[in-house]
């Protein structure tokens, strides 16, 4: 085994992840004098965050009334009442500060008449509690993520932080069920090293790519949930799995809903504006899961597009190539480039497609990681905190709004520093690691690179893909459910028989996506079974066995352990309905009409 | 005589030949550089034969069904597939560019797929960047004020401001442009080459930022800036269909108006 012996590093903090809220966390802790390192499996600006392109949610004003308590109402509602209220609070209220930081760190905002930050209006965005359309998103073109991104990583380099880049993290060192540092494998030498910290934050984003279309980038796969899941942690609320209305048909690639919040709309086969007829108020800016839903019913009902009638159209050709070339020149790009379409002549084809996971590694809103232990189901896990999409904290409950994604990166981001520079001290003595710490990365590694079954891994990854896709889509029922459960099973049991081609230790592409797809099986599966599992319909989770939602039985949040070998147990949390102060009035369920 | 050839260690061999499966009615041949550094073995060209009517439209799918069906050993870089993330420049058919946004279809013949060019390779099409990295870093590409700002109030910029770094904040740092600048082929050690001052370009404009002064200095350097001869290699191959040599040009006037 000479070929993997560590090289052993100590910080206080270590970040795995660099898109937006691995980046806030980092180098908010680097400005705190904590000796922090940040783990990231590609550069920095190559994380998923790039690709967000709407914007970023937060009540400034700029383009007419609005109140953070509106901002928060929206969320609660989109979430279908699955989002903790004291976490939507902290979050909403945190936002104009979080933008407005952002603006002087230097993201290139649009801009307004009178100088100020642009904003757009969004699905499921309003003015008095739902009364009217809320322009609140903060955009920087249709770029929004990227330009945000690559702000973050210019202030990671201001703030002089640590990178370990290209390496790819592999396990949580855990003690006595406390977490004490994580091991990675340089991509570059194939070198493990193994860092000994006070706190690991996993920042690791989605696992889009457990299904086969998606919008989400071949790197979202879950390497965050899956530590979780393999050091004996549940992950939480991951049936809820965000469909987005306008993805590419073909292709998968995202198309802003930006763009129907700029005036955009979508058609059925008849030319007729469908949405009007599924949500009368809200139209084409109906919540992302009200949106999927209806555009899946419609090509259901034999009025989509095509040659084979399944697929929508969106238009923006009306809004006159001005509007297009200053707010949205990337879609106009995208569509070019992977629809053929010029976008000031003609519709865009697109589709629902994952886009989005709002389940994850459960935490609080101070990003500590949580588990029910011992009949507490707010039992702290030390040393171990998540943030981002990779964390189901919830702000986003069933179903997440649009632009409250890049506002719960760079909020929680910074609420994980700030909650370190509270309750920790820079350079605080560690204990040491047992000797044998992280050998169960090494053998795992060890027999993956040697593995010689009959299964190469990209043939498994799409089987479990087109499981996915075929069995836990927008709208589902107990039996296509039981259907996906049993086949996945079969699929997670071939991992046994997997065949891994590279034998090399230098750049071993085979071997990451290999464990790549153990991480994605292992969301793949939490995903199906709590999908099996929840019988009633709440936001992104449709079943048409259970159409209504079931507030009496189902106000709870799935819990899922998944076992090494795919057996699941469950256990469940309540969902807060209390806000975190008394300067808003909590929002009690009701039916969520748009 | 000077002589043109590659020293013995960089030539590069022919490689395996993978057939097409039976059956494929629209075949396309993809001829990839392929390094090995276990092995110790020159670089050589492997060439697949790919059924393009069940593969995507792009070269990043053909790569990506190429390993996935035929040579899962075959590394490269990828992410997002929709040419915003950076990941997969490489040099395609002769040019720099993305390879999830260059269609099969642009190209005639055979597919040739090379790593970026001049760049140390480590691993097939994957490239060292840590010098192209080291470099956008050394231009201080972050906001430089001594104004404090309101605490909780943008600054202010106009759309005529804003529009003025529209077009130089929208570089993903692929290094497509540097790559293919000869000047920095010749000087990478000294010029930072055209990514790195589009980055520093987009800095000087901006409206907010107070260290324009500063950042001008730092340029004025006969190595920095001025080994950029104006080639344009830059501006023809970016993916983005960004300027940076318009963005160098403009550079080099506020230099030479700065001493007037």
């Amino acid at each position: 085994m000479s070929d993997y012996e560590f090289i052993d590093h100590s910080y206080d903090v270590v970040v795995i992840g660099a898109g937006g809220a691995g980046l806030r966390a980092t180098f908010g802790l680097a400005h705190s004098g904590f000796n922090t390192a940040c783990i990231t499996k590609v550069f920095p600006t190559r994380s998923h965050t790039v690709a967000a392109q709407g914007g970023i949610s937060a009540a400034l004003g700029n383009m007419g009334e609005d109140d953070c308590r509106w901002h928060m109402f929206d969320t609660i509602k989109g979430s279908d009442w699955l989002g903790d209220q004291d976490a939507i609070e902290y979050m909403c209220k945190e936002a104009p500060d979080a933008v407005i930081e952002l603006e002087h760190y230097g993201v290139p905002f649009s801009r307004t008449e009178d100088g100020k930050i642009y904003q757009r209006p969004l699905g499921g965005i309003t003015t008095r509690y739902g009364e009217g359309i809320a322009q609140r998103t903060c955009a920087a073109a249709d770029r929004t993520g990227y330009a945000m991104l690559h702000t973050l990583y210019q202030q990671s380099l201001k703030h002089d932080a640590e990178f370990y880049i290209e390496y790819f993290a592999v396990d949580l060192i855990m003690k006595d069920g406390a977490c004490r540092g994580v091991v990675a494998i340089d991509l570059a030498t194939g070198r493990l090293h193994r860092f000994r910290t006070h706190q690991v934050i996993l920042a690791t984003g989605g696992y889009g790519r457990a299904y086969f279309s998606c919008t989400s980038a071949h790197t979202c796969t879950g390497d965050g949930s899956a530590m979780v899941l393999r050091a004996g942690l549940p992950v939480q609320d991951m049936e809820f799995v965000q469909f987005h209305p306008t993805g590419i048909y073909g292709a998968g690639c995202l198309i802003t809903e930006g763009v129907r919040g700029e005036g955009g709309y979508l058609t059925n086969s008849d030319g007729d504006r469908f949405m009007e007829r599924y949500a009368p108020n809200a139209k084409d800016l109906a919540s992302r899961d009200v949106v999927s839903r209806s555009m899946t019913v419609e090509i259901r009902e034999g009025r989509g597009l095509g040659a084979d009638k399944d697929h929508i159209h969106l238009h923006l050709e009306h809004l006159g190539p001005e509007v297009i070339e200053e707010r949205l020149p990337g879609i106009a790009e995208s569509a070019r480039i992977f629809a053929g379409v010029d976008v000031t002549k003609e519709p865009i084809p697109v589709l629902p497609t994952v886009h989005y996971n709002m389940g994850g590694v459960p935490a609080n809103f101070n990003g500590q990681v949580i588990t029910s232990k011992d009949g507490d189901p707010e039992s702290v896990v030390v040393g171990l905190m998540s943030v981002g999409e990779a964390a189901c904290v919830s702000v986003h409950g069933a179903n997440r709004l649009g632009s409250n994604s890049l506002l719960d990166l760079v909020v929680f981001g910074r609420a994980a520093a700030h909650f370190c520079e509270e309750t920790m001290t820079p350079a605080a003595r560690h204990k040491s690691l047992a000797p044998d710490a992280g050998q169960n990365s090494v053998a795992r590694i060890d027999s993956l690179r040697n593995a010689n079954g009959s299964r190469p891994t990209a043939e498994i990854r799409l089987e479990m893909q087109r499981i996915m896709q075929g069995h836990a889509a927008v709208f589902r029922s107990g039996e296509t459910l039981q259907e996906g459960v049993d086949q996945l099973k079969m699929t997670f049991s071939t991992l046994g028989d997997i065949k891994v081609s590279d034998r090399s230790l230098i750049w071993n592409t085979d071997l990451v996506e290999t464990m790549e797809l153990e991480n994605l099986m292992l969301n793949a599966t939490a995903t199906i079974q709590s999908a099996a599992n929840r019988l009633e319909s709440r936001g992104a989770h449709a079943r048409e066995d259970y159409p209504d939602r079931d507030d009496v039985n189902w106000m709870k949040r799935t819990l899922p352990w998944v076992d090494d070998n795919g057996p699941v147990t469950f256990d469940y949390r309540p969902v807060h309905q209390d806000t975190l102060t008394d300067e808003v009035e909590r929002v009690p369920p009701k039916a969520r009409v748009y | 005589m000077a002589e043109f050839r590659l020293p013995p260690n960089s030539r590069i061999r022919k490689g395996q030949h993978f057939d097409a499966a039976n059956g494929s009615a629209n075949v396309r041949r993809f001829a990839v550089y392929r390094y090995d550094p276990d092995s110790g073995e020159n670089p050589r060209i492997d060439t697949y034969e790919v059924d393009v009517d069940s593969c995507g439209p792009m070269v990043l799918d053909a790569l990506i069904k190429i390993k996935n069906e035929i040579d899962p050993t075959l590394t490269f870089r990828r992410s997002c597939r929709e040419g915003i993330c950076g990941s997969c420049a490489m040099n395609i058919d002769g040019g720099n560019t993305l390879a999830c946004t260059r269609s099969i279809d642009s190209v005639k013949g055979n597919v040739r797929i090379y790593p970026l060019p001049h760049m140390p390779v480590v691993k097939d099409l994957v490239p060292d960047l840590t010098n192209f990295y080291a470099q956008y870093a050394s231009i201080k590409p972050w906001l430089q004020t001594r104004t404090p700002p309101l605490p909780d109030q943008e600054r202010l910029q106009s759309k005529e401001d804003q529009e003025l770094i529209n077009e130089p904040a929208a570089c993903i740092l692929c290094a497509c442009c540097s790559t293919s600048c000869p000047s920095y082929w010749w000087n990478s050690d000294r010029y930072l080459g055209p990514a790195a001052l589009l980055a520093a370009y987009r800095w000087l404009v901006d409206s907010r930022d107070e260290a324009t002064g500063e950042r001008l200095d730092e340029l004025e350097d006969p190595f920095r800036l001025y080994r950029c001869h104006t080639i344009m290699n830059c501006t023809q191959t970016c993916p983005k269909e960004l300027n940076p040599a318009l963005a160098i040009a403009e550079t080099k006037k506020m230099l030479a108006e700065r001493r007037y």
